[in-house]
């Protein structure tokens, strides 16, 4: 069913460290790695070693420049479905193949009844959904819900795949409905916010800001005319010319 | 957004069929024999049979289309597919009772004109009802959809009348061919002003929100996720149109609007031009629809580096 449940019983997302993320997509190759052999169909790429490669990812991590001068900084920002609690992409589904569960709020698609017409792709405002290129049905992240409950996995490894694998610990996963829980309890102490709020998709995942840094203070230092030749004068002048006319 | 020719024949075609269906529901068309009556079925279901079709060739799994019937309550997709179906299964009862009783049923006429009007609408609001698209989110939308397919059957109607030479059946003692100058003004009117204004203040999402790193000062993309463009940007960063938008659209407009006009205006007797004309017209709302996608921008290119 395509409407969206009133209220989920547990609110599974993630919690995103924009402050120690260091882009090193070590989450998206283990994103794509699980998630091509798990839950749905593959995850295709085409031409994958061509000049031109193409696929379906459920992760990206992109990089962004905020401020300038002293106060630029490079900020890596990973992105994936944050499993709105008001998501688009489910209301709008013709067939009822997309749906959020009631019991832990993860957003899914039923790949059997998707009819690849793309349209809740076009409803999410954060690109968070890709076509898969050779089953031609919608994929998106499933928040691992293939790991998280898999009692034949150790119990370390029952988190999403791009959770376990951070090296940093950028990446951490819960219950945000529960205000006591681990996630919630981060998001609360270092001021985690949602994505695009404005579009009222109430998103489940959080972002935590990056911390803010000491300013350096640097004096204002003229580089071009310290790059530029400058020529010496009297005694040195003379020096450089007289240099300039031995032989060898 | 990418401009899917699926997606243009789609809306275009099964909009000008519905567009008829209204206006021969409502008795502006009258069929002189049976003959007649199977020509106008075979125009508008013939429109709005390709269009669906055209429809599904934009799936990724065509065969599984009738499942998109079943989310109504939600979804407008699902909500234009019922009205589809509906209205051309009544639409097809209409044609079938005039054929064998041989007298139009005015009362029946009515619903299927309600029915074909409301389907037109449940089109736009596929488009209409994506917030994440400022362009086509907007009230005017669903007006500009029903008022070009109004215009366009109207100009169909008028060609077929003057083609089978019957008198003129329109309302208000009002012929056609004048009915269509009217209904090509105000759409063209409506499309204007829907030009000018919609989606002017963007989405209200800016590349700050999008990140949340608005704090920091201004956000710029310094390096994408990806080397090659990927389906996202393939479907939702479609750029290639907006240098010529205004060009693209005044061709448009003469297509759609002004050539049809003139020939509402100056031959409103001659058959030949009148279907030329509705050709012509045919050619210059799909050039309007591939602008609606073309020219229309996605939020998720803010990640992409793009700043509506």
């Amino acid at each position: 069913m395509t409407c969206l449940p009133s209220a989920t019983e547990k609110k599974l997302g993630l919690v995103i460290d924009l402050d120690i993320c260091v882009g090193c997509q070590a989450c998206v190759v283990n994103c794509k790695e699980w998630n091509t052999a798990g839950y749905g169909a593959p995850l295709a790429d085409i031409n994958p070693y061509g000049d031109n490669p193409s696929g379906a990812w459920l992760n990206r991590v992109h990089a962004f420049e905020t401020g300038k001068g002293a106060d630029a900084r490079v900020v890596h920002f990973p992105k994936s479905c944050l499993h709105c609690e008001d998501a688009p992409c489910v209301t709008v589904c013709p067939t009822g193949a997309s749906y959020k569960r009631e019991e832990d709020g993860i957003v899914l698609v039923n790949e059997d009844s998707c009819i690849g017409c793309g349209l809740c792709a076009w409803s999410c405002p954060y690109g968070a959904r890709e076509m898969d290129p050779a089953e031609g049905v919608m994929k998106k992240c499933t928040l691992c819900v293939d790991r998280i409950y898999n009692e034949h996995l150790a119990e370390e490894d029952r988190v999403p795949a791009c959770v376990r694998t951070c090296p940093t610990s950028a990446r951490h996963f819960g219950d945000l409905g529960d205000p006591d829980s681990d996630v919630s309890q981060l998001v609360a102490a270092r001021g985690g916010y949602d994505l695009m709020p404005e579009q009222n998709t109430k998103p489940v995942n959080k972002y935590l800001p990056p911390r803010p840094r000491p300013r350096h203070e640097i004096e204002d230092v003229d580089l071009v005319s310290m790059a530029k030749k400058t020529t010496p004068k009297g005694f040195w002048k003379w020096l450089d010319q007289a240099l300039d006319q031995l032989p060898g | 957004m990418r401009p899917a020719a699926s997606l243009i024949i789609f809306t275009t075609l099964s909009g000008l069929g519905l567009g008829l269906a209204a206006l021969i529901g409502l008795g502006y068309l009258e069929a002189k024999s049976s003959q007649w009556i199977i020509i106008h079925a075979a125009m508008c279901l013939g429109l709005i049979g390709a269009g669906i079709i055209s429809s599904t060739v934009h799936l990724g799994h065509p065969e599984r289309a009738w499942r998109a019937l079943s989310q109504w309550r939600s979804s407008w997709l699902s909500r234009e597919g019922v009205m589809a179906g509906l209205t051309t299964i009544v639409l097809a009862g209409y044609f079938l009772d005039q054929l064998y009783s041989g007298v139009a049923r005015p009362w029946l006429g009515i619903i299927v004109s309600i029915l074909s009007l409301i389907t037109i609408y449940t089109t736009a609001m596929i488009y209409a009802s994506l917030k994440t698209i400022a362009r086509w989110h907007h009230v005017l939308t669903p007006v500009v959809f029903v008022l070009l397919a109004l215009a366009g059957g109207c100009l169909l109607a008028a060609a077929l009348q003057a083609l089978a030479g019957t008198a003129s059946t329109a309302p208000l003692d009002v012929p056609l061919t004048q009915w269509g100058i009217g209904l090509i003004a105000l759409a063209s009117l409506v499309k204007i002003i829907w030009w000018v204004n919609a989606g002017k203040n963007g989405s209200g999402s800016t590349p700050e929100s999008a990140t949340g790193l608005g704090g920091l000062g201004e956000v710029r993309m310094i390096m994408p996720p990806h080397t090659e463009e990927n389906w996202l940007q393939h479907e939702m960063g479609f750029v290639v149109a907006r240098k010529h938008a205004a060009r693209l659209a005044i061709i448009a407009f003469i297509l759609a609007a002004i050539l049809p006009l003139l020939v509402l205006g100056l031959y409103p007797q001659s058959a030949a031009l009148l279907i030329l004309a509705a050709a012509i017209h045919l050619a210059g709302v799909m050039m309007e629809r591939w602008l609606f996608f073309a020219e229309a921008k996605h939020t998720v290119t803010l990640y992409y580096g793009d700043r509506h």
